[in-house]
Order: C-alpha cells, then sequence, then structure tokens
C-alpha cells in the first residue's frame, strides 16, 4: 500500500483527534474531589453577622492574623472591622485603622476629631470573605489556582498562584490581597482547616459577644441557618450579583 | 516586618479618607505599560496591513518598516505582564492550566499565534532576499560572511526557488496572512481592553466600549510610532547622505519620506477622531446615568486626576496635535512634534485608565494615590518603577536594530522584499 506524505499527515492527524477527543469528554477526578463531590452535597458554609453585637475590640482579627498566619503588623489582613459614625449633618465618617486589630479608642476618624455630641449614629461592621455563590475571583484567574469547593468555600491555591492580581481587582469587596510572604493572592476561607473537622473559624471562636457565627445552610436544624432562613438578613453588595453568603443583621445604607 | 514581608502595594500607594485595608494600587506602572506596549504592536501590524491587504502603494516603504518593527515590539508587550507578576517563574501556566473563564488565560494563545504570524509573514515577503544572500555570500571569506550565510541559510528553511510563480505564491502568502493578522492584532489588543472592560468591581473599568477604545487608541499609538521612527531613521539617512556630498540623494530621500508621512497622517488623524469620540462617548455616558459610582468617579475625574485627563490626555495628547496635524503647511518638525504628542495622549489615556481605575476605594468613600517609584531600592521598586518601565520602552528598538541587520526593513526600492 502506497502512502503520500500528505495523506500520512492527513491520517496521523485525524487519528490523533478521533482518539483524542473523546477521551477529553470526561472530567478526571481526584479521590479527594470524588469524595467531595458526595459527601459535601450536604454542606454549604454561610456566615452571619450580627452588627448590633459587635463592639469593636478587635480580637476577631488578631485571632485571624494569628490563625492563618498573616504576618501581625502587615496592613493587611483577611477579616476586618470598620466604624461607621454618622453625624447629625449628615456625614458618614469611616474607617478600619489596621483593620480594626487594636479596637476603636479614640475619637479621631480619618484625622478629623469628633464630638460625641454631634453623632447620630455608631456601629461596627466585621468584614471578611462572602464565599460567593457567583465569585468574580474565581472566573478571572487565569490558571484556576483559585477556586470554589463543594461546600461553597472559595480557596487559593500556592503553588499555583501566578500572582497576576486579576482576582484582587475583580473582587468588589476588597477581600483579597498578596500575602507578604508567599507572593501570592491570598483571602478568608471561613477557617477551612477548622469547620472541615468540625471546629469553628478563628473570629467566630474569638468573639465574645456572639456577633460572628458559621452556618451550614444546608442543615435546616443547624440554629445560625434557621436565623438566617427566618429572620431579616442582608448582604453586601448585592448588585454586583455576585450572590454572597455572609449575612448582616442590622445593616445600615451608609455601610460600604 | 521582616525586610521579605513587604505587602506588595504599600510603597507606592497613599490612601486618603476611608479605603478597604487590603486595598492598594496592585496594577501599576507595568500595567500601563503592557496595553501600550501592546496597542503599539498592534496599531504597527495594522499599518503593515494597509500596504499589504489593501495595496496602499504610497505606503510601500513604511508598511515594511512597520511589519519588521511590529515584530521587535511584541516581546516588549509581555515584558510588562512578566515584570508585574508576583510569581515570574510561573509565567507559563496560563497555557499550561489555562482557565477559559478568565480573559488573560488567552493571552499566550492569541500572543502565540500573533507572533507565528508575523514571523511568516515577514518570512514571505523577505524569502527572496534571503535566498539572494545565501547566493551572494556563499564563497566569500571571513568569520563574519560564514556566520551571515549560516543565519541566512538557516532563515530559507530550504526554500531556494526563487522563479516567478514562487514568488507569487509567497505574495499571496503574505497576503492572506496580513489579512488573518488584521483581525488578530484587534482581538489581542481589543482583549486587553476587555481585560479591563469586563472587571466589574471597577465602576471606571467596566464598559462594553473599553475593548473598542483601545483598539481604537492602539492603532493612533502604533501608527504615531511607526510614524515617528520611520521619520528619524530617513532623517538620519539623509544627513549621511548630504556629509557624504549626495546632496540631490539627499533630497530624494527626504521627498519619498514626505509622501509616505502625508498618507499614514491621514489614517492616523481618522482613528484619532474615532478613539476621541469613543471616549467622549463613555464619558458623556457615565455622566448622564449617574449611577451610584458617578459621585466618587466625578470627583476623581473633574478634581483629583483633572490635569491627567483634561490637560494631558485631551488637551496636549489629543487637542494639540489633532490641529498641528490639519493646519496646512506642516513641516516635519511640526509633524514630529505633533507624533510625539499623539504617542504621549495615548500614554496618559492608558495611565488614566489604570491608575486612574485604582484611585478611588471600592468602597466609593476614599481615595488611593499612585507615587511611582523613581529611584529603586529593591528588586520590586525596580521592576514596577520608572526604570522597569524604561527598560520595556527601550526593548523594541534595541530587538529592531538586531531584527534588522538580517531584515533590512528600511531599504528603499524594489531591491528587497515586496
Amino acid at each position: 500500500m502506497s502512502c503520500s506524505r500528505r495523506d500520512f499527515l492527513k491520517q496521523a492527524c485525524g487519528g490523533t483527534l478521533a482518539s483524542v477527543l473523546p477521551i477529553s469528554a470526561f472530567t478526571f477526578l481526584t479521590s479527594e474531589e470524588a469524595r467531595a463531590a458526595v459527601e459535601n452535597a450536604n454542606v454549604r458554609w454561610a456566615f452571619l453577622v450580627d452588627t448590633k453585637k459587635c463592639v469593636g475590640c478587635g480580637l476577631c482579627v488578631k485571632a485571624c492574623k494569628t490563625e492563618n498566619e498573616i504576618p501581625y503588623d502587615a496592613p493587611v489582613t483577611r477579616t476586618w472591622v470598620e466604624r461607621y459614625v454618622i453625624t447629625k449633618d449628615g456625614k458618614a465618617h469611616i474607617d478600619s485603622p489596621m483593620g480594626g486589630r487594636d479596637g476603636f479608642i479614640e475619637n479621631v476618624i480619618n484625622g478629623e476629631e469628633i464630638d460625641p455630641d454631634t453623632i447620630d449614629k455608631a456601629f461596627f461592621v466585621p468584614k471578611l470573605c462572602n464565599q460567593c455563590d457567583n465569585p468574580p475571583c474565581v472566573q478571572v484567574c487565569p490558571v484556576g489556582a483559585t477556586y470554589q469547593t463543594g461546600d461553597g468555600v472559595v480557596l487559593v491555591d500556592r503553588e499555583w498562584c501566578i500572582g497576576c492580581g486579576y482576582c484582587i481587582m475583580a473582587c468588589p469587596y476588597g477581600v483579597r490581597f498578596f500575602h507578604p510572604v508567599h507572593k501570592v493572592a491570598d483571602k478568608c476561607n471561613f477557617c477551612y482547616h477548622r469547620i472541615t473537622k468540625g471546629m469553628n473559624p478563628a473570629c467566630v471562636d474569638s468573639c465574645a459577644f456572639d456577633a460572628r457565627r458559621i452556618a451550614n445552610l444546608r442543615d435546616p436544624e443547624d440554629p445560625v441557618t434557621r436565623i438566617i432562613t427566618t429572620e431579616r438578613v442582608a448582604v453586601l453588595k448585592d448588585e454586583y450579583g455576585t450572590k454572597p453568603h455572609v449575612f448582616y443583621i442590622g445593616l445600615d445604607e451608609n455601610v460600604r | 516586618m521582616t525586610s521579605e514581608a513587604v505587602v506588595h502595594g504599600v510603597e507606592w500607594t497613599v490612601k486618603e479618607l476611608f479605603v478597604y485595608p487590603n486595598e492598594f494600587i496592585y496594577w501599576s506602572i507595568q500595567i500601563v505599560m503592557y496595553p501600550y506596549m501592546t496597542g503599539l504592536v498592534a496599531g504597527a501590524f495594522v499599518l503593515s496591513s494597509l500596504y499589504h491587504v489593501f495595496g496602499q502603494k504610497d505606503l510601500k516603504e513604511i508598511a515594511q518598516f512597520s511589519l519588521v518593527f511590529s515584530l521587535a515590539l511584541l516581546p516588549a508587550a509581555g515584558l510588562p505582564l512578566l515584570l508585574h507578576l508576583q510569581q515570574p517563574t510561573r509565567a507559563m501556566e496560563p497555557l499550561l492550566t489555562p482557565h477559559f473563564t478568565s480573559a488573560i488565560s488567552a493571552f499566550g494563545i492569541v500572543f502565540t499565534t500573533y507572533g507565528l504570524i508575523v514571523v511568516s509573514e515577514i518570512w514571505f515577503v523577505y524569502r527572496k532576499f534571503f535566498v539572494e544572500q545565501v547566493h551572494e555570500l556563499k564563497g566569500k571569506e571571513g568569520f563574519g560572511n560564514m556566520l551571515r550565510l549560516n543565519v541566512y541559510r538557516v532563515l530559507t528553511m530550504g526554500a531556494f526557488d526563487i522563479s516567478e510563480e514562487a514568488l507569487k505564491v509567497d505574495h499571496k502568502a503574505a497576503k492572506i496572512l496580513a489579512g488573518i493578522g488584521i483581525p488578530v492584532a484587534c482581538f489581542l489588543h481589543g482583549y486587553a481592553g476587555f481585560i479591563f472592560g469586563s472587571v466589574k468591581a471597577n465602576a471606571l473599568w467596566m464598559s462594553p466600549l473599553m475593548p473598542v477604545i483601545f483598539i481604537m487608541s492602539a492603532v493612533v499609538s502604533g501608527i504615531a510610532l511607526c510614524m515617528l521612527t520611520y521619520v528619524v531613521i530617513m532623517e538620519w539617512k539623509a544627513f549621511r547622505q548630504r556629509r557624504k556630498g549626495g546632496a540631490s540623494l539627499a533630497i530624494e530621500i527626504r521627498g519619498a519620506e514626505t509622501d509616505i508621512i502625508n498618507t499614514a497622517t491621514k489614517y492616523l488623524l481618522g482613528f484619532l477622531v474615532a478613539a476621541i469620540s469613543l471616549e467622549i462617548l463613555d464619558l458623556i455616558f457615565r455622566g448622564y446615568t449617574a449611577m451610584k459610582s458617578w459621585d466618587i468617579l466625578r470627583s476623581v475625574m473633574y478634581g483629583k486626576d483633572f490635569i491627567n485627563i483634561f490637560v494631558l490626555q485631551y488637551t496636549l495628547g489629543n487637542l494639540v496635535p489633532f490641529v498641528l496635524l490639519l493646519l496646512p503647511g506642516r513641516t516635519m518638525k511640526r509633524t514630529v512634534l505633533a507624533l510625539l504628542l499623539v504617542l504621549f495622549g495615548v500614554f496618559m489615556m492608558r495611565w488614566n485608565v489604570v491608575i486612574g481605575g485604582q484611585a478611588f476605594s471600592l468602597s466609593f468613600s476614599g481615595y488611593m494615590h499612585y507615587h511611582i517609584p523613581i529611584i529603586p531600592h529593591s528588586l520590586e521598586t525596580f521592576k514596577e518603577g520608572l526604570f522597569g518601565a524604561l527598560t520595556v520602552i527601550a526593548t523594541p528598538f534595541v530587538l529592531f536594530w538586531i531584527i534588522n541587520k538580517f531584515v533590512p526593513s528600511l531599504e528603499r526600492g524594489d531591491e528587497v522584499g515586496h
């Protein structure tokens, strides 16, 4: 049988395509992924923040930094507390020095001293990653280094992140940053290493006022889930379509 | 804090009022350079295609030059991204595990495709020249000649047929490649615009017009840079001829140069009008719809960045060169000044998009100011500082000098290429 070079190339290409295409239709799962796909079906992590209980002590920020090895004095943090002071002239004074790590002990906000008599209302708002159902950070990662687990938490693979910063730009909540030591994107993951072992996130355990709680939305008996489903809660910046999963009690229109 | 635990962005970000703790200017000067250099690549290629595809004969000489120049610019378009990455050793990962919902994942693929198109088009255009060089250098003595002979041998890739028919095929192939190259070049740059335009978290960037604006201003800057480099090189040649005593040849060079520059200027003005119209449309639309973000956007555009946007970009970078190029009695000096201003204007546009987009907090309650590191005191302040940017700017000229040694894109007449 004679075979010209052209025919040989044609058949070789055709044969390769014919064998590769059907294989690529399958997704190969690692054993962990397979287990996660089955077991995680009954877990969807969510978070409940009761802003009315938060006193702005900053213990959660301290605990988070220690637990997750974020350099203590670096001005980046996985969770932070914002202080809102609304004065009688309608102005909102907002600050979060060092992420609220050391508490709020002064009347000065952004260099301006606030006279207590001029205040209409004031409150604290803890922030952390919203573990969105439609996470823009996952969408824009060019290498798939950040991904959503079956139980809803978005994680970062430190071994694979190229440090382009696109995810940091894409997050409307500003929860992401470059880890000062590992030089890759970093963010809150609800202390995934703890919650998957039945423990609470570090910030939840460190909060003496019950302002922070973790919930499994798939468990209707979960007391925190009951609050989220039966009481009036709100989320941050829902206009971005990210479907955030940190729910807030006592949110105010001034909250950014 | 140890020296290795420096937070990226702290060096050059100054915060004002309420900014989320993790917010810094993460995308700095190199991300300004990236769309700027990509734009120059795309623009240079489009200029060369005007001759190869649409048969603009009067653009022939600048077309050959800009084709080779766009090859020299190509590595300089990828360089800023590499310098910007926190993990530069992982730069190949977007090709290994592309995550296709991300605009950046396509970079390697589009970039490589485009590079192949440019290289093969150059090969088809200069194949005849390579073959002639091999024949000419054969048998010549000396190490330099031997080296050049071998380089040209490799460049011919074994195709020594330069008969009439073979050259016709070459010509056709170059034309087809230039034709495919235009949409690919536009895609290469349009998608750089998409990278910004699709970030819904950023009120300034998010706009479907962004890719189109980027393409138009890319063509403007590409044409301007090619014209400018061409003028400088031709003036230098004419100057050398005059020194040698060939005054008539010098006048001839300058005459040809003027014709080409006149034609190229028309295209430049056309694309400039398109680019400015789109940008103004975008601005008017934002003001008219006045969404939640408009308050902070307005305070940035009309307040903090007013000089950058309205004085440096629109007036000095667009309006002034526009008038300079349109007024009758245009001299070569005035053209050069206008071209420099156009290039500056497009650079300011990239700056105002990239840095301006990070000038306000995601909280809409505070601002961030960028202070570009001038004197580097660490690798990071070099890479993402003035000298890093200058390195990127210098790269294409060095590369062009090397490539042009083997592919003489500036020879006049019909002896080289087609």
